[in-house]
Order: C-alpha cells, then sequence, then structure tokens
C-alpha cells in the first residue's frame, strides 16, 4: 500500500535468505514507527511455500510465481518490481546488499528518480518521515549520515549480519497477494545462459556468524585443513586473504577484504594474516575479533579484540581440540 | 567496436581520513591513485580493442584536477582518447547527479560498449554504472570477472560474481559492464605511454556542453543529501594472550565464553 515499508526478500536453496529475513525484522521495526504496514516481496518460481512462511513476518507478501523469474534476470526482477512500486508507491524499499542487490536496485532507483543508501549499517526515522541512513565512507574509515528528502520510495540496501533476526508472528497475520507476471519481452535483453553454485555446506561469508581467515603464515594450501577444522566445530565460514587467493590456495570466492567480501560476523579469527588496511576494510564490522599471529608488530592485532602471540600451527589444532570438548 | 570507459581518482587505500570538526566534512590525506576496479576496466577495454584491431578506447572522468590523473593514467594504460567534465555545477553532486552528468556527456560520444568499476574505493556504493545505464536505456551486468566479445553477433557473454557462484549472461550490445577483481591483471604503464599521456590533449566538456540545466547536476540534482559524518565506534584496547600454548588457548576460550559472550 501506499506509504508502507517493502522489504525485498532473497532465497536459495529453497529457504529465505538470513539476511533478508534481517531486513524484515528492521523494516517490522521502521514500519511500527510510521504506523504503516510492512510489505515483502518475493520472486521466484515455486515459491507457493515461502510466500505462506512470510506471512509470520509481513502484513502482505507480493510474490510473483513464474518460470520466468526462477533465475535472476536484471531485465525482469527489474520491470516488475517497478512496476509494482510505481502503483503501490511503498514509502521505503530495504534489501539486504547482496550481489543480486546491488545490481538490480541502483537501476531501480534511476527509474523511480529516487535515492538510494548502499551497505547501511544502521537505519533510522528521521522527524518529517525521511530514513536516516548510516553507510561507510573510505572503507569504512568514516561513516556518514545520509537521506534521500524528495525521492520515493527511499531505498537502502543493508550490510548483512547487522540486523538481528525478527519474531516469528504467530498464528502468521500477513495475507498473500499473488502477482500478475507480465513481462514485456522486448525490454529483456540479457540472457542468463547458465547459473553455477559451489557445493557448500557453510553459509556464505557475508552471511557467516562466525568466520575463520587464513592469510599467508598457512603457508600452504594444504595447511588450510587446520582451518576448515576449527570451523567445522564452529560451523563457521573460512575465508582467505588475498596474499593467498593469488598464491592460488583459496578461491576469489573466499576473499575478505577491499577487493573481495565485506563481512560482519559476529566472531572473526584472522589467522596468519597481517591486517592490511585492504584486508581490514573487509572485516572492521566484526563484532568481535581474534588475532593469531607470531609477530607481535603485526597490525592486525591493533584491529583485535584478543591477541594471541604465537606459532598457528601450535594454536589452531589445540584450539580446535578445546572448542570440540566445550562446545 | 568503441569503447567508453569511466574512470575516477580516488583517495589511496592508505590515505588518512579524519571527521572535520563537528561532523560537518571529511579531510582527506592528498594520496590518490586510479580506482583500482576502473584500472580493470581500462585494462579489459584494451584487450578487447587489441583482439578486434579496430576501434577506440576512451576514457570519462567527471571531477576536477584529480580526474584529469585518473583520465593520464588510463592514456598512459593505452587509451586513446579522455574526455574531462568539469563545471562548478557538477560539484557537490551525489551519484545520482554524478550519473546524469556521465549520462548527457555519454550520450554525445560513439560507443558501443561501456565499462565502469565494481564500485569506487572511497564512496563504494556501486551505483553509477547502473544508473547510467539505466539512464541510456542499456543493459548492465555488475562483478564482471570475465568477459568474452562475440564479434559475428555483436554481443558479449560474460561471468558475473555472486555469493558462493557465477553467472553465465549474454547480452548484446550496447552494454554496460562493471568490473571487478578477477577479470583481469591491469598493465603497467610504458614510459612512452606515460610520455604520451602529459601530450594527450583532454576534451573538456561543461554544463552547457552536455546539454543539462543547473538544476539536474550537481547539489540540485542530487537525491541524497549527508547530514553529518562520523567516526566508527572504537574497539577496546586489544587484550594479549601470550604463554605456553595449551595455557593460552584455554585462556581465549574462557574470554570468549564469559567475558565476549560469544561461544
Ligand atoms: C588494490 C588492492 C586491493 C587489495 N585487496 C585486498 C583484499 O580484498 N583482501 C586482502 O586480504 N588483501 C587485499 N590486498 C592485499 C593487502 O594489501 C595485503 O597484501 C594482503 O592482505 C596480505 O596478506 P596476508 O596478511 O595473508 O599476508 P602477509 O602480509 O604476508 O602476512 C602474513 C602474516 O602471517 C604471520 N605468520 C607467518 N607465519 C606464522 C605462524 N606460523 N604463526 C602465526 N603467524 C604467522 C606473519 O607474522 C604475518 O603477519 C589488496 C591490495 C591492493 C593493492
Ligand atoms: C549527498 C552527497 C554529496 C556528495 N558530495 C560530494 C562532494 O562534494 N565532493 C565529492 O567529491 N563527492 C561528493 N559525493 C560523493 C560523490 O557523489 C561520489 O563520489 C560519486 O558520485 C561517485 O560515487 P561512488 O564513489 O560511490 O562511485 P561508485 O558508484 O562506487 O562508482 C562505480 C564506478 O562508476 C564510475 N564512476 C564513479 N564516479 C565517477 C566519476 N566522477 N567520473 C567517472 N566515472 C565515475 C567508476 O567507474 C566507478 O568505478 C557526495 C555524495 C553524496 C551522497
Amino acid at each position: 500500500m501506499a506509504g508502507d515499508v517493502w522489504v525485498f526478500a532473497e532465497y536459495q536453496a529453497g529457504k529465505i535468505r538470513k539476511t533478508s529475513l534481517e531486513v524484515l525484522s528492521k523494516g517490522r521495526e521502521l514500519a511500527e514507527q510510521l504506523g504503516s504496514g510492512l510489505g515483502v516481496l518475493l520472486l521466484g518460481s515455486g515459491v507457493d511455500g515461502l510466500a505462506q512462511e512470510l506471512t509470520a513476518y509481513a502484513d502482505t507478501v507480493y510474490y510473483g510465481d513464474n518460470p520466468l523469474l526462477e533465475k535472476y534476470n536484471n531485465d525482469v526482477y527489474y520491470q516488475i518490481i517497478a512496476a509494482l512500486a510505481e502503483k503501490e508507491k511503498p514509502h521505503i524499499l530495504l534489501a539486504g546488499a547482496t550481489f543480486l542487490a546491488r545490481d538490480l536496485f541502483p537501476r531501480l532507483a534511476g527509474r523511480l528518480k529516487t535515492g538510494i543508501a548502499v551497505d547501511c549499517l544502521s537505519l533510522e526515522m528521521g522527524d518529517d518521515g525521511s530514513l536516516i541512513a548510516r553507510r561507510p565512507l573510505f572503507g569504512g574509515k568514516v561513516l556518514a549520515d545520509v537521506v534521500c528528502r524528495e525521492g520515493r520510495p527511499q531505498i537502502a540496501l543493508v550490510r548483512p549480519n547487522t540486523f538481528s533476526l525478527p519474531d516469528v508472528q504467530s498464528p502468521a497475520q500477513g495475507k498473500v497477494l499473488p502477482l500478475d507476471v507480465t513481462v514485456d519481452t522486448s525490454q529483456v535483453k540479457l540472457e542468463v545462459l547458465d547459473v553455477t553454485r559451489m557445493a557448500k555446506e557453510r553459509l556464505d561469508l557475508t552471511e557467516a556468524e562466525i568466520i575463520v581467515t587464513g592469510g599467508r603464515g598457512m603457508k600452504g594450501a594444504e595447511n588450510f585443513q587446520l582451518l576448515d577444522d576449527l570451523a567445522d566445530v564452529l560451523g563457521a565460514t573460512v575465508g582467505a586473504t588475498r596474499g593467498v587467493v593469488d598464491n592460488g590456495w583459496r578461491t576469489h570466492d573466499d576473499q575478505v577484504g577491499k577487493s573481495g567480501k565485506t563481512v560482519s560476523p559476529k566472531l572473526y579469527f584472522a589467522v596468519g594474516l597481517s591486517g592490511a588496511i585492504h584486508h581490514v576494510m573487509g572485516m572492521n564490522t566484526s563484532k568481535v575479533v581474534v588475532a593469531i599471529n607470531k609477530d607481535p608488530q603485526a597490525p592486525i592485532f591493533q584491529y583485535a579484540d584478543y591477541g594471541v602471540l604465537g606459532d598457528l600451527f601450535e594454536i589452531v589444532p589445540l584450539l580446535t581440540e578445546t572448542l570440540k570438548k566445550e562446545i | 567496436m568503441n569503447i567508453l570507459v569511466l574512470v575516477k581518482q580516488v583517495p589511496d587505500s592508505e590515505a588518512l581520513v579524519q571527521v572535520k570538526g563537528e561532523g560537518s566534512g571529511v579531510e582527506v590525506e592528498d594520496r590518490y591513485t586510479l580506482n583500482f576496479f576502473d584500472s580493470l576496466a581500462v585494462e579489459e577495454a584494451l584487450q578487447i580493442k587489441e583482439q578486434t584491431g579496430a576501434g577506440t578506447v576512451t576514457v570519462l572522468s567527471l571531477g576536477g584536477q584529480k580526474a584529469i590523473e585518473a583520465l593520464r593514467t588510463a592514456i598512459a594504460m593505452g587509451a586513446a582518447e579522455a574526455v574531462l567534465l568539469e563545471d562548478p555545477a557538477f560539484e557537490n553532486g551525489d551519484e545520482y547527479a554524478t550519473a546524469k552528468a556521465l549520462a548527457a556527456a555519454a550520450k554525445g560520444m560513439e560507443w558501443d560498449m561501456i565499462l565502469c568499476g565494481k564500485e569506487a574505493f572511497d564512496d563504494s556504493s556501486g551505483i553509477v554504472g547502473p544508473l547510467l545505464a539505466e539512464f541510456l536505456g542499456i543493459p548492465l551486468v555488475t562483478t564482471v570477472v570475465k568477459l568474452d566479445f562475440i564479434s559475428e553477433e555483436q554481443a558479449v557473454v560474460v561471468e558475473r560474481e555472486i555469493e558462493g557462484g557465477k553467472e553465465v549472461i549474454k547480452a548484446p550490445l550496447p552494454v554496460l559492464l562493471s568490473a571487478q577483481k578477477g577479470l583481469n591483471e591491469p598493465r603497467v604503464a610504458s614510459v612512452m605511454g606515460v610520455m604520451k599521456a602529459m601530450q594527450t590533449e583532454i576534451k573538456k566538456l561543461d554544463l552547457a556542453a552536455v546539454g543539462l540545466s543547473q538544476s539536474e547536476v550537481g547539489k540540485a540534482g542530487s537525491k541524497e543529501e549527508i547530514l553529518r559524518y562520523h567516526r566508527p565506534p572504537e574497539r577496546p584496547p586489544v587484550t594479549m594472550i601470550q604463554g605456553e600454548a595449551t595455557e593460552v588457548v584455554r585462556q581465549v576460550v574462557a574470554l570468549l565464553k564469559d567475558e565476549a559472550k560469544i561461544l
């Protein structure tokens, strides 16, 4: 409805993404402050069940269920959301700052002639109904509060792991509203030929609650087994520095940092990495940081809560063993 | 194949950035460089040009003296032409206003493909490219890590990075693509290149030349307003733990459980 807060939800492997749920929880809070409804937008194929699930979090579940929507295609998703937003006129539109959202929403902002704030670390309602978004600049060296005064909806993409998970309303209160999926195919220029996802049991780095990152101090690809073992005990995801990726020990998908992924877990282990600024920029909003390094001068200690001075090849296996017993 | 590449001069990652006074502005140490992702875009354009053997690589930047440095770096790498958008009216603009001006300039130029960086190292919003595509009415693909130009079809097949995987997308020209790390290894300019860059004339376009009005660009044409700047919250000083390994590990686990309450 006009004036509502909307959240765009993504799903993966048959589940609503954690980051979308986090944004829904913030969306609910903003909607309550505005005295408006909370809408959620879901596009995909065979998503009936997921749409039902979302009624536990939002008042209205707008969902498009169509084979055309199975794979994300910017040209298709763009048309549907633009038409819906132009008709329903939401006040605020939120999404997690995922690869998909960062591909899609800036273009939508252009179409809807409105502002967009990306990678937000907090969202507050201003007195005049405008959304104040706090976002990092210069790799997090500075934060800025930005506001969009005239354009509507105000669009904000939120860094994953920033907000907590929402409460489930029981019984579910929301209603589902299937969308009539009509696509002007003459405007669909892109053709998605293939989508591959590595079969990974772990959450993506951007969504992981605990990350164990190894640097060049790991000395070789085979030694990452030590980190995989530690990660197994913690339910963590393994990351890598660029030094490691450049050496071919891990793939770029695992890289944390300015030219890799920006992560914000609850707990970050920095193992055998020096803490170069490019790396730190990608992890400096982690809540608790543990650094393991043998060099007392390593810059990473300046960004850590707990600094373990020692040989990782000695510390890490012991840590894994101890945690196995303790948790 | 004519390729337009967007480039921006940004503070070096190591540059000191400080919040001024009560959060009214920021002070940035004078250590600038061509945006890393833009250097990938320039490199890719040069490789396509070398592969097809025809066409021109033109670089475009909006800004002042700093933008000229970005353009010169790109010429030194091998770009043939450089265009600078410069006018007091363009100043203090957000991404929307910046993309409006870039779009107006691009409309007056000849190109089959636009390449830009995934994001600029300073603001890292990664929205100028997609906005530009929208204003020009062309399709876009962001975070491209592989690009194949298929000349018979006047199309590209690209791989784009997504969480834990890749998408392979085919797009007809004209198209806008943003470069992600992994696309290529940008070349280092040769001495000849640097000399050429000093001599190449940079074409300048002002507000009138791109045919926009004052209200469409700069602060007036912006959608976003910055209310204030903050220093990021500071981490408490590090607790160092050292000594015999079993004891160290026992302490860390205890701290994570009892003090940080995280395990
Ligand atoms: C444009 C640009 C973008 C970049 N983007 C990124 C990025 O996204 N991500 C990133 O990570 N980097 C990035 N970098 C690279 C960055 O500057 C550093 O070079 C890199 O992070 C260093 O990796 P490292 O810490 O693994 O290696 P090193 O700096 O070599 O550090 C290795 C550390 O391991 C420690 N060590 C060695 N052996 C042991 C042991 N047995 N036990 C304990 N500790 C040990 C050493 O004391 C040292 O501190 C970028 C650089 C540039 C120029
Ligand atoms: C309210 C507001 C006020 C601002 N005021 C100022 C100001 O007074 N002075 C100032 O310097 N900045 C200002 N900015 C920042 C400025 O708008 C951005 O730096 C600029 O629009 C580019 O955005 P970005 O750095 O996020 O680029 P991104 O969107 O991250 O860039 C992606 C890619 O787009 C291309 N690109 C981006 N910018 C340019 C450009 N200028 N020329 C050519 N290609 C480009 C590059 O290829 C780049 O890799 C302001 C921002 C806001 C929100």
